[in-house]
């Protein structure tokens, strides 16, 4: 079924590059993002619009191949790709980049990218449980804060964060309404259509304007009569950040004639864990973006929680977990996420790719068998 | 009333004509896939109703399988080649709980549950390295077909190969000869790293009894014996073992077909 308010943000996302080039015409400054780590309230804070930038494309991966080595995963190839390549607008526009230490491929590459552009990186503890970590990760707040403060000429007070939590809390209840629209049977929206909608939400200049925009999605998509068409088995994606260009695996598993429920990773759920709002702010800061339960956090025992509440608050009927090539930290976590979702009795499928096209006949008869096992 | 399933793989297409009552097996076919997977189908399964005595408008319902199931313009359904070997071995071997299906490109191990569905399954990743192309390829390195393979390495004593890949194990495999190793001695080395790399599918599917043992390699019995003793496992390959799939294949037609 088609959905006008769909349509209008699509058609809106198309116009972003122009709004950003605009934008900072006026004076407004771009601040880029690449992980779920680095805190949009800072750069918000600061007047700025953050960027969540884009390592989802195979076509600037040659590129960056020129520089990093061949045998990397993707996600950090393509970025550099499109840095060192100028073809990113957002990229382009962007006055700093804010990194951080997730995976060791990443840090490294920030350092060949922090040639191109000037770039905040935020050393990122990874033992999110000790009372330490939370402690150096608020600091790493403060250098950031300072960090702007300086690069655009503004002071930051409590005020400005607790204004810029406030909002960005905002956007992640409506991300999170629109996700949710997938918990009714069958699921309103295709994986793809969710996929589109969670990825180009990322590119807005103006957090008001999407915000309204996912706010009319819902109100639209949950007041459509429901189609009783059967959806195929329900399957949750985990793992790795995926978007568009990066989208192959969502796409097979729906042509397989099964539907994408639920995205467990950087692009879906995990973005919508609120930041507390009754205490300081760099404090609620530090904590809420310490407990992101990505791979690279050890022990990693909230994914574990989420995926356990996904799965049945999305009613799963299966579990995908995607994980790109060279990515150590999801590819070796995929035998406990094995584990906990056989044990729970559901279906479980690893499937470790590029952004390639390479081995799409072999994706499909592991995604299709996959299938097949479970009638 | 009769059905058949077609297989086309990478390298061979195969296919089997069935009694869809008794399910008794009427035809067998093979021929290489070559350069058009949806000839090769028409092909085989014209060879396997020929020698069942049966034309075409007998056959009640094609199921496809492999990697050209999508090009077969006859198949009334595309299953994939996981499901169609499990049913096929089971089929062949009613006690399977286990399928070791070596392919062109690439291996797959298949756990069965106890009524022989498909209980789980693990695929080799995009390396060559432990599939039926890494063979033929390491055969004609030394200049052996793969029955003179399969012989040579039963007489051998195994080399130890460092390369599993296939583009270094090519390259090893020319040292090695250089230095005057013997090529009986290098095609068991040859096996004995393909039951290596095998293992490794292992981890998630164990490996359980009765395993059965498909693919076109289950033909050669020399060859079925060292990388059953390779892995460590007792290994069934019934004589129609490499028409695993087709078979798998035609038995999904034979329920849908009724
Ligand atoms: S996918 Fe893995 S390797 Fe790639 S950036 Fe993320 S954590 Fe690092
Ligand atoms: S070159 Fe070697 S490692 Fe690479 S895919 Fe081929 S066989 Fe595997």
């Amino acid at each position: 079924m088609a959905f006008a308010s769909v349509e209008r943000l699509k058609t809106a996302a198309e116009k972003n590059p122009l709004v950003v080039k605009e934008a900072k015409e006026k004076g407004k400054k771009i601040v880029g993002l690449y992980c779920l780590y680095s805190p949009a309230e800072i750069a918000l804070a600061a007047g700025a619009a953050p960027m969540v930038l884009c390592g989802t494309r195979n076509d600037s991966i040659a590129t960056a191949e020129e520089t990093l080595p061949r045998n990397l995963c993707p996600l950090i190839k393509s970025s550099y790709g499109f840095a060192v390549q100028g073809t990113c607008p957002y990229f382009s526009a962007s006055d700093i980049i804010v990194a951080d230490t997730t995976c060791d491929g990443k840090k490294k590459m920030f350092e060949y990218m922090s040639e191109i552009k000037p770039l905040h990186l935020l050393y990122l503890p990874h033992g999110p449980h000790l009372p330490e970590a939370r402690v150096f990760w608020a600091a790493e707040m403060r250098r950031l804060v300072e960090r702007l403060e300086k690069e655009f000429g503004v002071s930051i007070g409590e005020d400005d964060l607790a204004k810029a939590i406030a909002l960005a809390n905002r956007e992640r209840a409506a991300l999170k309404g629109l996700m949710d629209l997938s918990r009714q049977k069958p699921a309103p929206l295709s994986g793809m259509t969710m996929l589109e909608l969670l990825f180009k939400s990322g590119f807005f200049a103006d957090k008001e304007e999407i915000i309204d925009m996912l706010e009319e999605i819902v109100a639209e998509v949950s007041a459509a009569p429901q189609n009783g068409a059967s959806e195929g088995p329900r399957v949750l994606l985990t793992g790795v950040p995926v978007g568009m260009g990066s989208h192959k695996v969502v796409k097979l598993i729906e042509d397989a004639g099964a539907r994408v429920v639920a995205f467990e990773n950087c692009t879906g759920y995990k973005k919508t864990l609120p930041v507390a709002t009754d205490k300081p702010p760099l404090e609620a800061l530090a904590e809420r973006y310490l407990a992101t339960p990505c791979s690279i956090m050890s022990p990693n025992t909230a994914r574990f929680d989420l995926l356990d509440e996904m799965i049945r608050d999305f009613s799963a009927d299966a579990v995908v977990d995607l994980t790109w090539q060279a990515c150590h930290t999801y590819n070796v976590e995929a035998g406990k996420v094995r584990r906990f979702v056989q044990d729970k009795g559901l279906p479980y499928l690893q499937i470790e790719t590029d952004y390639s096209e390479a081995d799409t006949e072999q994706l499909k008869v592991r995604i299709e068998a996959f299938l097949e096992m479970m009638h | 009333m009769i059905v058949a399933g077609v297989d086309v793989g990478s390298t061979g297409a195969k296919a089997v004509v069935l009694d869809a009552a008794t399910g008794g097996i009427l035809g067998l076919a093979e021929a290489p896939t070559g350069f058009s997977p949806p000839k090769a189908g028409e092909e085989v399964l014209e060879a396997a109703l020929a020698k069942a005595g049966f034309a075409r408008g007998d056959v009640a319902s094609v199921v496809g399988t492999g990697y050209g199931r999508v090009s077969l313009p006859f198949a009334a359904r595309r299953v994939t080649e996981i499901t169609c070997h499990a049913r096929g071995a089971r089929h062949l071997t009613p006690e399977a709980r286990c399928v070791l299906d070596i392919g062109g490109q690439d291996s797959k191990l298949i756990a069965l549950h106890a009524d022989g569905s498909v209980k789980d399954f693990v695929m080799n990743d995009k390396c060559a390295a432990g599939t039926g192309r890494f063979i033929q390829n390491m055969a004609a390195v030394l200049g052996l077909d793969l029955d003179e393979f399969g012989a040579a390495a039963a007489r051998g004593q195994p080399v130890s190969l460092s390369s599993m890949c296939a583009v270094f194990a090519e390259t090893e495999i020319i040292g090695l000869t250089a230095q005057g190793a013997r090529v009986d001695d290098l095609a068991a080395g040859i096996l004995a790293s393909v039951a290596r790399r095998l293992k490794t599918l292992t981890g998630r599917v164990p490996l359980v009894p009765v395993l059965v043992f498909t693919g076109g390699l289950a033909r050669n019995p020399d060859m079925t014996a060292l990388i059953a003793q390779g892995l460590g496992v007792e290994l069934h390959a019934p004589p129609e073992a490499p028409f695993a799939g087709a078979l798998g294949a035609a038995l999904i037609a034979a329920e849908t077909a009724t």
